[in-house]
């Protein structure tokens, strides 16, 4: 079946065979390949997007549910020149290690500071706690959000 | 795949009248885990996230489409603790209430509140109408239940004299993303009676009749009261050995988090 989505603000028109997951529609057919496919569990986070403007795993959502959604994933960030502060303080921070992780990570902080500019340290640790890291780099991903929000307590 | 995605409880019921066995799909969290292991082919899907009527949310009645993020900050003090450790903010976004009790895992953290309160299962179809089971009747087993392939699962509802003493907690093997080896809820009434339910320990959320009776109206237990209290929790489980834990340990991680419930919510009397 034919399903529209509106992503990262353009009207993108994806085929969809059976139950399978907008995470495949998204790296498959509409070849964006940052929403990374990992655990297809919910369990790593490393697909999250947000989907009418909540953070969900894209592995469980089922695309041809998502008929007229709108979905942001890490592409959409970014704009033309510039990376989106939660990327640059990642660079700045040595964030990232092997990478794979990376995008979940954005895509969460980002709609973390979207609806809390300036969240605590346990408020990061809790709006993170879908993503896992098997670098195990949580600390300079913390320090890389606490200088974003003015490293509130 | 036929997919259907009703804006109205009317086309739901009509959709499932249409085609009766029609997977139901509210946040994908269950269904999809099971479609991306190649476990699930759903030929029919009923999608019901739209439908507006599952999404009220009233102090004795919780429709089945609110989600664990909205139930995070429910005025029930038991279901607000549980919601926040349902999975991780992605999963609590999309799962709501009435898919932990579609899919009626014994692990699913919604169920032991809905046993200790004696909460009612409301659901719905276009040619019986609305019908309502009590927690008991409609968890039927492993991930089973007794909702007819026509139905859909409408709301939770509480009777009228749910307490405020209520608490619930789970163990597991980490803080976040955690599938329960043991998950208790201790509703404590204002009358005196103690109502103890546990899940993950049976193929059904299940209540602790012997121990319940052996606390109720007592407002001081004495230490000797508690441990016995704890014992018998352990001894009215049933659990099993398996991938996440042992029977051994699940009789008595049971015990003391029951226990441990317990003893918060006489602190608070």
């Amino acid at each position: 079946m034919l399903i529209e989505l509106t992503v990262n603000g353009e009207t993108r028109v994806a085929t969809v065979s059976g139950a399978e997951s907008l995470l495949n529609v998204l790296r498959n057919e509409l070849r964006l390949p940052g929403s990374k496919n990992a655990c297809e569990q919910g369990e790593c986070g490393s697909c999250s997007v947000e989907l009418d403007g909540e953070l969900v795993c894209s592995c469980l959502v089922m695309a041809a549910d998502c008929d007229g959604s709108e979905i942001v994933t890490v592409e959409g960030l970014a704009d033309d020149e510039w990376l989106h502060p939660v990327q640059i303080a990642l660079v700045e921070a040595g964030g990232v290690q092997c990478g794979f992780c990376t995008p979940g990570f954005v895509v969460a902080a980002a709609h973390l500071l979207e609806h809390n500019p300036h969240p605590s340290r346990e408020e990061i640790e809790e709006a993170l706690s879908g993503n896992i890291c098997r670098c195990t780099g949580y600390g300079a991903i913390l320090r890389a959000l606490e200088s974003l929000t003015g490293g509130a307590a | 795949m036929e997919i259907v995605r009703p804006k109205t409880l009317d086309e739901a019921l009509q959709a499932r009248a249409a085609t009766p066995g029609a997977e139901l799909l509210a946040g994908g969290t269950d269904l999809m885990v099971e479609v991306n292991f190649g476990r699930a082919r759903p030929e029919s899907v009923v999608a019901v996230r739209r439908v507006e009527e599952l999404k009220d949310e009233e102090a004795r009645r919780i429709g089945a489409g609110v989600t664990w993020a909205r139930l995070e900050s429910s005025p029930h003090r038991a279901l607000a603790q549980l919601a926040r450790t349902v999975g991780s903010p992605q999963i609590r976004a999309a799962g709501t209430i009435g898919g932990n009790i579609g899919t009626s895992s014994p692990a699913g953290d919604g169920l032991p509140w809905l046993a200790a309160l004696d909460a009612e299962i409301e659901v719905a179809s276009r040619d019986r109408g609305v019908r309502r089971l009590r927690w008991d009747e409609f968890f039927t087993g492993v991930k089973r239940n007794a909702l007819a392939p026509d139905e859909v699962i409408l709301a939770a509802i509480l009777p009228d004299d749910v307490p405020a003493n209520q608490e619930f907690a789970k163990i597991g093997q980490r803080n976040a993303m955690v599938i329960s080896t043991v998950s208790a809820c201790v509703a404590r009434y204002d009358d005196g009676t103690v109502h103890v339910a546990l899940g993950s320990v049976a193929p059904t959320p299940i209540r602790a009749p012997r121990a319940e009776a052996l606390v109720s109206s007592d407002a001081s237990p004495s230490e000797a009261t508690l441990a016995e209290f704890a014992r018998l929790v352990s001894e009215e489980v049933r659990p099993i050995t398996d991938h996440r834990s042992t029977e051994a340990y699940r009789r008595h991680a049971s015990g003391v988090l029951a226990r441990r419930l317990l003893e918060r919510c006489l602190a608070r009397c």
